[in-house]
């Protein structure tokens, strides 16, 4: 049942060392305040998750949270190279990365699997690629009824699924809309979850392709205005297309990656505290 | 001939080979058909034919958003404006499964790292996947709009390392090992059935399924196209490529002056 908590108490009672975590938002609603949160708290051998893995795990990656990235896709979006998630790939640092990388439908299906209890999701795809070759997760089957060679992976159950969400109500529902990528079966495949809100509104408006994740769904709920800055929430804030782009030339070294992540993560309490860093350098 | 800045033509009425690239890929692009559309240079291409010959294609993006219809080019494949005046949203799962997986894409439009003579795609890594030389992003939706969109249209920039021999890694299959490969794999599309470059258009041999330079651009030769090949090019029934008419230039010029505009209005860190 949900319960709203403060985001450092949630963090603090739902991420563990070693736990394997699905933070999810297809370029719209990063949850970056939480990724923060998981940097600040020094958070230590995670299985990180995430199809789309951008500037927040390019961050927790270069900051040593991780041991292992599940993926589809690794970049900034629109941008280019993520400078943190390649030096750990090419050169292991900070430390040495196992990757485990799919395709987009082999991830979505994965956690619609997880969200369904199955062991395993079928689809067609990853015929004569390599990724067969190099990712275990991924094993050809055949279909018991037309004999037909179909591709298997397994369920994605994340001990802790993190999303950003526009709205939460009282009664601790949780509504998306715009682009709701794979929020929902994130949730619903997940041990435990962390939600970020907007705010918190007595009752939803109806909107074209909500979704709802009704409060039986869902653990726990904080309240992040801006929350997923530098990506955008529908309805309140647009894409900061200019963090992007300067992402690029503070990620590419370690030094002032490093320095930069001390500066405006480490060093502030909380994510208003970083938003209000961030932006008075910008107006230095 | 192009000149060392990539334009084309004199002062006035003149062009880069990018657009040229971009102008010759939208014309790719039948009106009324659906089209899964990968972001950068291909959204580009996509969006400049709805604007102009194809007002009726419907874009499929792999954020879920079905009949997308930016009024600028999005920032990533997940862009606001993508939902905005969509004909539906849809959660990432149905667009893969109930869309591209259904056979309900008519073209998958791509762009890529690498690519071989078989129109095989890297995006994964250059070099030995253990310790790469270059990590690429990965896979994203390619692998399967290469499989089961009916066809497929890619475009990448024309280059001795981005066409190359052979792949460090195949990540999305165009003819495999060629001739009758993609029905021997049991794939459901066509494949690709046209590569477009800065350069020129290559399509595949309709036997052995090698790709095989078609037509020129404009101040584009022979010579030059085969040295930017990393493999003996096969040159095939060549024809010119009309350049690009006033119109086009008109509006993909518009297009990217807009995004421009747009981009800059998001400037500024923090909200």
């Amino acid at each position: 049942m949900a319960e709203v908590v403060d985001l450092r108490e949630a963090i603090a009672g739902s991420v563990k060392d070693g736990d394997s975590v699905a933070l999810e938002g297809f370029t719209h609603l990063i949850p970056t305040a939480v990724a923060h949160e998981v940097i600040r708290q020094e958070r230590r051998d995670l299985t990180l998750i995430r199809m789309t893995p951008d500037l927040i795990y390019d961050q927790m990656i270069g900051m040593g949270c991780a041991s292992k990235l599940v993926f589809s896709w690794g970049g900034n979006p629109g941008v280019g190279s993520l400078h943190r998630f390649r030096d750990a790939v090419e050169h292991g640092w900070p430390a040495s990365l196992e990757i485990e990388e799919h395709s987009h439908a082999g991830m979505a299906n994965r956690y619609v699997a997880g969200a369904s209890n199955l062991p395993f999701a079928v689809l067609r795809g990853y015929v004569d690629t390599d990724l067969p070759k190099v990712t275990k997760t991924i094993a050809s089957i055949t279909c018991p009824f037309t004999g037909e060679e179909l591709m298997a992976v397994p369920a994605l159950r994340p001990d802790v699924s993190v999303i950003h969400a526009q709205q939460a109500d009282r009664r601790g529902n949780v509504a998306i809309w715009g682009i709701v990528g794979i929020q929902k079966e994130a949730v619903l495949s997940a041990k435990g979850t962390v939600v970020t809100v907007e705010e918190v509104v007595d009752e939803f408006e109806p909107r074209p392709f909500q979704v709802v994740l009704p409060s039986v769904a869902v653990g726990a709920i904080s309240v992040v205005p801006h929350g997923a800055h530098p990506s955008y929430a529908d309805g309140y804030y647009d894409r900061d297309n200019a963090f992007y782009e300067a992402w690029d030339p503070i990620s590419r070294d370690r030094e002032r990656f490093q320095e930069w992540m001390e500066r405006h993560v480490m060093g502030t309490q909380d994510f208003a505290g970083h938003l209000q860093s961030i932006r008075k350098e910008a107006l230095r | 001939m192009t000149g060392t800045d990539g334009r084309v033509g004199g002062a006035e009425g003149s062009y880069t080979t990018d657009e040229m690239m971009t102008v010759a890929a939208s014309r790719e692009l039948r009106d009324g058909v659906v089209c899964f559309v990968g972001i950068g240079l291909p959204s580009e291409a996509a969006n400049l034919a709805r604007a102009t010959h194809a007002p009726g294609c419907v874009l499929v993006y792999e954020s879920g958003t079905i009949g997308a219809k930016p009024d600028v080019l999005p920032l990533s494949i997940g862009d606001g404006v993508l939902a905005e005046h969509a004909d539906s949203v849809v959660p990432v799962p149905e667009v893969f499964n109930y869309w591209l997986q259904a056979g309900r894409i008519d073209v998958g439009f791509l762009g890529a790292a690498q690519i071989d003579r078989f129109a095989n795609i890297n995006t994964t890594v250059v070099g030995p996947y253990e310790s790469p030389k270059v990590r690429l992003p990965g896979a994203g939706g390619a692998p399967e709009i290469a499989a089961s969109a009916k066809e497929v249209i890619i475009m990448l920039r024309q280059k001795p390392r981005s066409f190359v021999e052979g792949l460090s890694f195949v990540t999305s299959v165009g003819y495999g090992w060629g001739g009758n490969a993609r029905a021997e794999l049991g794939y459901a599309g066509a494949g690709p059935t046209v590569v477009i470059t800065d350069l020129g258009i290559l399509r595949p041999d309709p036997e052995t399924k090698e790709l095989t330079l078609t037509a020129l651009h404009p101040g584009a030769t022979v010579e030059a196209t085969k040295k930017a090949t990393g493999w003996e090019l096969k040159v095939e029934d060549l024809g010119p490529t009309d350049p690009p008419t006033d119109e086009e230039l008109e509006v993909l010029r518009d297009l990217r002056a807009r995004t421009a505009a747009a981009r800059k209005g998001t400037a500024g860190c923090g909200p």
